[in-house]
């Protein structure tokens, strides 16, 4: 068998966090809860918004759950795919915004 | 499209499908969820429904249809088998509502002078309407008239309120004409406040998931029904796929059939499986056998009664029955529970 560091099953064992620090996971899990429930936003909405975040972030296991999520809460496959856009351009803008800084730098040292 | 019956689909064969369905031993078998519930042999609460499935014709091919309707499906209902099912109403005043469904009932030609017989018996009738029937031939333009003289409360599927869900799950072209009968539906009054003339949707999920919470998909379909289109409806019932026929072939032929088992099992929701809609409903089929649901009768699997047959109705008898159950019913028990009625818990 494969071994590899990620493991989809690993997924439904996210809640087992709380055996070696239950009151902790406890409150994670509340706190979670609480986060994705409609309110000012809606639990759509925050579930695209969980999709973006969760490829920013690139963690697989979020972006497994919330690939369903949203699917699931009606976004279609054009907005999902437009979800990741937004946080592609952000974390690519995030780096070219920083050639100011570049710019900054060699501009002073420059002859 | 065919049905997997005209395509010689062997999933076409409600043995076949038990088979596959019973081999979920790797799932608790939904007896044992019962029985940790004290609720087993599961016994009816009461014999309030009568749904009868009039015909398996249907002028659509859903991708997802538990009955496995279409076109080249010819089996309908009798006017002598709707004779008798008209003597069992009379003759039990504790059924209050009628379900007549099918296929599209519509088709069948006897529908109209059937529906009339029930509303003359002081019935509660609803009639579930694919919507697109009312724009498939000229003869049957006037349904939205007939429903509202007859006082028929229509529930209609619209799986999305977008085009490319509901295409996706019900055909090409579907959506289109399911927003012009919504339309003309409003106009003869239905899902309109002070009419009393009810019109309710049923949201059914287009691919392997369950439903969302249904409170909240009503505002959404609500307010986009509303602003794109004008449409206004009373309810939303959000209703989860069972793995029987066409949606069993969909998840077998996608490999999404035993997450979406797994995905019913660890969803399975006490609450629901009080509530299930076998308690207060008796199911005939087109040849007027007898069963608990609409889901126990594509599976062939008749009510347990010494009569089994609308020509015997005994309903002392059918009330201490016990419920046929199957791995099928973990559909009806998951997340918010599922009934034809929407979500249950």
């Amino acid at each position: 068998m494969d071994n590899h560091y990620y493991n989809s099953d690993d997924l439904k064992k996210f809640g087992n966090v709380g055996e070696f620090q239950k009151e902790l996971a406890d409150k994670f899990f509340s706190y979670y809860g609480e986060v994705f429930k409609d309110s000012a936003l809606s639990a759509r909405e925050k579930s695209l918004i969980a999709l973006a975040v969760a490829h920013t972030v690139q963690c697989p296991y979020c972006i497994d759950a919330y690939s369903s999520d949203a699917f699931e809460k009606g976004w279609s496959e054009a907005q999902l795919m437009e979800a990741v856009h937004v946080a592609t351009a952000i974390r690519g803008g995030s780096s070219l915004v920083h050639s100011v800084q570049m710019m900054n730098k060699v501009k002073e040292i420059a002859m | 499209m065919k049905s997997l019956k005209a395509q010689g689909n062997v999933l076409s064969d409600s043995e076949h499908q038990l088979e596959v369905l019973e081999k979920a031993s790797l799932w608790t078998p939904f007896q044992q969820q019962l029985d940790e519930l004290d609720l087993l042999p599961l016994r009816p609460t009461g014999l309030h429904i009568f749904q009868v499935n009039i015909g398996k014709m249907c002028n659509q091919v859903c991708k997802h249809c538990h009955v496995d309707a279409g076109p080249d499906r010819k089996e309908i209902m009798s006017t002598e088998t709707m004779e008798l099912c008209l003597q069992a109403l009379q003759a039990n005043p504790e059924i209050g509502i009628v379900d007549i469904t099918g296929g599209a009932p519509e088709m069948n030609p006897h529908f109209r002078w059937f529906v009339s017989e029930i509303k003359k018996l002081g019935k509660h009738i609803i009639v579930r309407c694919n919507l697109t029937i009312i724009l498939a031939n000229r003869k049957y333009q006037d349904l939205p008239d007939f429903f509202r003289e007859h006082g028929v409360e229509v529930v209609s599927s619209l799986p999305f309120y977008t085009q490319d869900r509901t295409d996706r799950q019900r055909g090409n072209g579907v959506f289109e004409d399911s927003i012009k009968a919504l339309q003309m539906l409003n106009a003869a009054g239905y899902g309109k406040e002070g009419t009393g003339l009810l019109l309710n949707l049923v949201y059914n999920p287009a691919g392997a998931f369950l439903p969302p919470a249904q409170s909240s998909l009503e505002k959404e379909y609500k307010q986009a029904l509303k602003e794109q289109f004008g449409i206004d409806f009373n309810h939303l019932y959000t209703i989860t796929n069972m793995p029987i026929s066409r949606y069993l072939d969909y998840l077998i032929s996608s490999g999404n059939y035993q997450r979406y088992m797994e995905k019913l099992t660890a969803a399975f929701n006490p609450s629901a499986a009080y509530n299930v809609m076998c308690r207060n409903t008796i199911s005939v089929s087109w040849d007027g056998y007898l069963y608990d649901c609409d889901f126990n009768q594509m599976l062939d699997l008749k009510v347990s009664a010494t009569s089994q047959h609308i020509s015997e109705f005994k309903p002392e008898e059918l009330n201490s029955r016990s419920i046929v159950i199957g791995q099928h019913c973990y559909g009806c028990t998951a997340g918010a529970g599922s009934s034809c009625g929407g979500a249950t818990a």
